[in-house]
């Protein structure tokens, strides 16, 4: 009788003890001091951020989608499930429209949503935890003047225990911390805004990264190239191994190469992109020239990686 | 001299022809290949790696427009094709549930090269019809119509 009663109180301990570990973390107002918005450092992060990208309403032609109308809606399958996107246009009832600015903040940094419930890591917050205060702030005062669009997406079809968003807590404990970017005193200004725009809002690695079981980027391949997240193709190499020996023409991309690429979707053999990149590139080509030439300066000085190898032609 | 040119023309026509009827996809991918190698060309004065050369600019926009007009015929059904060792590309299955959408880009393709055939003059004028077209053209078409096997 005393034995289980101690068996119990220690599972009784040990859930209390994760229910505490899985909290789901928040930014109070408090911590917000006072903020001009700057609309149009908003507008560049939504663009670097890719927010349309997801949050859009989805056409089949990807060419009539209208930037603007953020009711979400897409499909993202993974191997977890399928989520559907939710509506992050300004709709008060739907959208974000009801939310603070520490809602937004709280969402990008701690993945948490204005329900104080997890948020799944299908939301790179992952990356955008890394954004700066002041550009998260202007992205949601940017996101607030575009057009309310009223209607929810469905809810994520996700397999169990997947489905449990209290287990992100124990996800977050192992893969979400870092906080804001950190400058690197030895390296150039347009170094560190390209390391900035890459590791944040761009979100870059989470495509371009293989990632394990539990869908979180492997830290030692990270840009390393991987299987598409949403299972379609392969995602290439983007350190020096994949960008050094590109194709079997063996082209070395230069940073003029990368920044040119990222402005018109052509690559060194005189090809366009095609693919989920061309999507990326839609973003990319918002931005300025000296933003693109920042993200070619970082990605060019990237350790080299060996990623995983893509699956054999048939 | 004028003569040998017809020949040799009349010859090369008919031989394109000739691999058209018997292997549209070699014909289609000899076409893509093409675009591709004026496309490295056209890179090239772009981003003033190569000198500017009007003939040149004018030999790109109207390979772009040979491709364009015979590339609709080369995707009869049934001629789906997969990736090999020497190219990682493919035609999506897409094409053939969207083939309205899919030969209207052609037929766009062609309308947009032919107009900067007409229009370009300059480094300046090139670069803009150049990547105009190809963010466009190829790559619209290739987001949606192009497999790539890494």
């Amino acid at each position: 009788m005393r034995k289980l009663t101690l068996i119990a109180a220690a599972v009784g301990l040990v859930c209390a003890l994760l229910w505490v570990l899985t909290i789901p973390a928040t930014v109070p107002a408090s911590a917000l001091p006072p903020h001009t918005p700057d609309f149009d450092n908003g507008r560049t992060m939504f663009n670097i951020g890719g927010c349309a990208s997801c949050h859009a309403t989805p056409n089949k032609d990807a060419e009539k989608i209208d930037r603007t109308r953020l009711s979400g809606g897409l499909a993202l399958q993974s191997p977890f499930g399928t989520f559907y996107v939710p509506n992050i246009s300004p709709d008060p009832a739907d959208g974000i429209g009801g939310w603070s600015e520490a809602d937004f903040v709280t969402a990008l940094w701690k993945g948490t949503s204005h329900h104080g419930r997890h948020l799944f890591p299908a939301f790179p917050y992952t990356s955008y935890q890394h954004m700066e205060l002041a550009d998260v702030r202007d992205l949601f005062a940017y996101l607030k003047t575009l057009p309310p669009v009223s209607g929810r997406a469905r809810r994520h079809d996700l397999a169990f225990p997947f489905n449990v968003r209290r287990l992100v807590g124990l996800w977050k404990v192992l893969y979400l911390h870092g906080g804001p970017f950190r400058r690197d005193p030895s390296q150039s200004p347009q170094w560190n805004r390209g390391a900035y725009l890459v590791n944040g809002p761009g979100h870059c690695a989470e495509c371009h990264s293989p990632r394990n079981f539990l869908g979180a980027i492997v830290a030692s391949e990270r840009f390393a190239g991987g299987p598409s997240p949403d299972g379609k193709g392969w995602v290439p190499n983007i350190t020096p191994v994949g960008l050094q020996h590109w194709s079997k023409e063996d082209i070395a991309w230069s940073a003029k190469d990368i920044a040119g690429f990222l402005d018109d979707g052509m690559n060194p053999a005189g090809d366009f992109a095609g693919g989920a990149m061309v999507e990326t590139i839609r973003n990319t080509s918002k931005l300025d020239a000296a933003d693109r030439a920042a993200i070619a300066a970082y990605i060019v000085s990237l350790p080299p990686r060996q990623g995983p190898k893509p699956p054999p032609k048939k | 001299m004028i003569r040998t040119v017809f020949a040799v023309a009349a010859v090369a026509l008919g031989v394109t022809a000739a691999i058209a009827q018997q292997d549209p996809i070699a014909a289609r991918k000899a076409l893509m290949k093409a675009n591709g190698d004026q496309g490295k060309i056209g890179a090239a004065m772009t981003k003033g790696e190569a000198p500017f050369d009007l003939e040149k600019a004018h030999k790109v926009f109207a390979t772009f427009e040979d491709a364009a007009a015979k590339a609709p015929a080369l995707f009869p059904e049934n001629s789906t094709d997969q990736p090999t060792a020497d190219d990682p590309y493919s035609a999506s299955p897409d094409i053939w549930q969207n083939l309205e959408d899919f030969k209207a880009r052609f037929a766009k393709f062609g309308a947009d090269a032919k107009a900067a055939d007409a229009s370009v003059k300059d480094l300046e004028s090139f670069k803009a019809a150049f990547a105009n077209i190809g963010k466009n053209n190829c790559g619209g078409c290739h987001e949606k119509y192009r497999l790539k096997k890494s």
